[in-house]
């Protein structure tokens, strides 16, 4: 028993959890990931499950989903960041408990919100009933890269407020003022004050919103009917139908690569300004 | 300041720790001491099911846990494909299962089964012969097999929104209905389509053929609304569409409702002339089940005229149960579209397991439509 106080008292025994977590959740799930995507059926050792992506089928669907995942991170930002201004603006009771509101759809489940989208787009949905009510021309989004990228801005962008919002409030007031007392004009202030100092919040927030939308395969499937196929569905297809996991697992590898590139833009910009998020 | 404090702060951290720790363990060992005491009591045990998504009656899954005791765990799953990897890589253990056709062969010819011991299914008898005939398209001997629904696959279609009667697989390939069609996501299926349009067999394994099928999907595609596999019944029923390629039970289904709603448009359904799939979805014992006795129970329960019956009104999905299918109303005895006539299925196959290697070839060449 001794001991063991000793132990505890040494808190090597409380990191224990952590190093498990660490080695069962992401060590070992990454080497299998490996194992599998340098191997064919036969266990062979082969790169062919990686180079796989240059096929002409992988490549569309790759550059798809990087241009239907820019597009909406873009969007995001460009709605994200006023947004986040006016809460800076409106003081922290208020923009809080804005922000607050914003986030409150994410408390339910992430399916449903997307499938209430379908069935808001729907050909006899409910946009195209409320419009048909008012004799005005309905809508035929569903099923198109627009409603995809209506639902990756739908459901990322939070990601992209609760960052840059964050860090605008950190910056000082005093610091703009000073800057308008100094003669600059309020285009000068942004582009020469605020931008620059609430990079570390857009770089974060392009990666959480980029990254989940460049590899989803919920989003493609629900709005665009199974017609259009992004990396994510590539992929999730060589998993279900079963008898992929090799390819699979060989293009999950070659996506990491993008989640690398924005890891290190997290680290570059986020080592000038803390946390950020 | 007071380093005495910090470390009797310190101590009673760690006793509090240590008490929790060992009580935690302790309450761990009662509760799995708790759950072997209740296996012993002869609660029955339990029964791991995986089924199709929406293919039960959930209250027979009650009643058969209220007369053996046995509780039932119960997963679904959306296609064949999808369920095969979960068995054949062990990754989780299922007593009973209920692939199709052509998934059972492959299961059979891969080991994946165990043969069932008729002795404990005595219901088996209100099987009708038929059926047990055309398993042996994919079972030969009947010996890990037992049927449990059947049917086509067909085209439903909505009197309002379509001209005439179609009766054949072209109509969904006709430009006015741009939009309008639904199609199976799932690849045999799809497939399937554009084999028997072009004549072909549908367990067809000739790239040449299969290519012309790619070539006929891909014309397609800008006419097809969406790819979809359980959702077909809600838009149909919505109006969404115009035709849909669906299984016959879920025809009933949509009827049902259409009929509930008292909406004035009507949807029919056809097995197009051209021929098309002929299914049945057995109930199978994976070969590493942990409890075949009560897998066979449930085999057996599900045999039963009355639960056939029941599970049949609820489900819709034909029934080849020829106990229970005598127990139904005369007219939908008579009901040719969801019980079709040997003329009816004349052109009709059932998909075949075709190999590995034609497996590969068919999902390449799905990936292209899709990608297209």
């Amino acid at each position: 028993m001794n001991n063991f106080l000793s132990k505890i008292k040494s808190r090597k025994i409380l990191v224990f959890p952590y190093v498990f977590w660490i080695l069962g959740f992401t060590v070992v799930p990454l080497i299998l990931i490996v194992i599998y995507g340098l191997t064919d059926k036969n266990g062979v050792l082969t790169f062919e499950n990686i180079t796989s992506m240059g096929t002409y089928e992988h490549m569309k669907a790759l550059i798809l989903s990087l241009l239907l995942s820019l597009i909406s991170t873009l969007i995001c930002l460009l709605l994200a960041y006023p947004l986040a201004l006016i809460l800076k603006k409106r003081g922290a009771g208020a923009g809080r408990f804005i922000v607050f509101i914003f986030v409150l759809p994410m408390w339910m489940n992430f399916l449903l919100r997307t499938l209430a989208w379908q069935t808001l787009l729907e050909k006899n949905g409910i946009i195209n009933g409320i419009l048909s009510l008012f004799t005005l021309p309905g809508i035929a989004v569903i099923n198109t890269n627009y409603a995809i990228i209506l639902g990756m801005v739908y459901n990322f962008l939070p990601f992209m407020v609760l960052p840059i919002y964050n860090v605008l409030v950190k910056i000082d007031d005093n610091v703009v003022n000073a800057a308008r007392d100094l003669g600059a004009s309020r285009r000068q202030t942004f582009f020469h004050i605020l931008l620059p100092l609430s990079i570390p919040g857009i770089v974060s927030g392009i990666t959480m919103v980029f990254v989940p939308a460049l590899t989803t395969f919920v989003i493609s499937n629900i709005l665009g009917g199974a017609k259009i196929l992004l990396i994510g569905n590539v992929i999730e297809q060589e998993f279900t139908r079963g008898s992929g996991w090799h390819l699979g697992a060989g293009l999950s590898l070659v996506m990491m690569v993008f989640i690398f590139i924005s890891m290190a833009l997290i680290a570059k910009y986020d080592s000038q300004e803390g946390r950020t998020f | 300041m007071n380093k005495r404090y910090v470390a009797y702060a310190k101590k009673a951290v760690a006793c509090v720790l240590a008490f929790c720790s060992t009580t935690f363990l302790l309450s761990g060992c009662s509760l799995l001491q708790k759950n072997g005491q209740e296996k012993e009591a002869g609660s029955g045990g339990k029964l791991y099911v995986y089924n199709w998504g929406e293919y039960i009656d959930d209250s027979i899954v009650e009643q058969f846990q209220k007369e053996t005791g046995i509780e039932v765990i119960y997963d679904m799953f959306e296609t064949n494909e999808e369920m095969y990897p979960i068995i054949s890589s062990g990754a989780a253990k299922y007593d009973v299962v209920c692939p199709s056709d052509y998934m059972i062969k492959k299961m059979v010819d891969n080991g994946l089964l165990a043969e069932i011991d008729f002795n404990n299914v005595p219901n088996i008898k209100n099987i009708g012969q038929q059926y047990m005939d055309m398993s042996k398209a994919f079972d030969p001997e009947n010996k890990f097999s037992v049927p449990y629904n059947w049917g086509t696959v067909g085209i439903i279609y909505n009197t309002s929104k379509v001209e005439g009667d179609p009766d054949s697989w072209n109509v969904l390939w006709d430009e006015r209905y741009k939009g309008n069609i639904l199609m199976q996501d799932s690849v045999r299926d799809a497939f399937m389509v554009g084999e028997k349009k072009l004549g072909y067999s549908l367990n067809s394994t000739d790239r040449a053929e299969l290519e012309a099928v790619r070539d006929q999907l891909i014309a397609q595609k800008p006419l097809v609304q969406a790819y979809v596999i359980d959702q077909v019944r809600d838009k149909m029923i919505g109006g969404e569409a115009a035709l849909a390629v669906i299984y016959s039970g879920e025809m009933l289904y949509i009827q049902n409702e259409i009929k509930a709603s008292g909406r004035e448009d009507q949807l029919k359904y056809v097995i197009p002339k051209e021929g098309s799939n002929l299914w049945i979805d057995s109930w199978v014992i994976p070969k590493d089940a942990p409890n075949k006795a009560n897998a066979e129970k449930w085999i057996d329960f599900m045999c039963r005229a009355d639960i056939a019956k029941k599970n049949f009104e609820y489900i819709t999905y034909p029934t080849p149960n020829t106990a229970a299918f005598e127990l139904l109303d005369k007219d939908m005895r008579e009901n040719k579209a969801v019980f079709p006539d040997q003329e009816m299925l004349k052109n009709c196959e059932v998909f075949q397991y075709l190999g590995e290697e034609a497996d590969e070839l068919y999902n390449n060449l799905w990936k292209e439509v899709k990608s297209n």
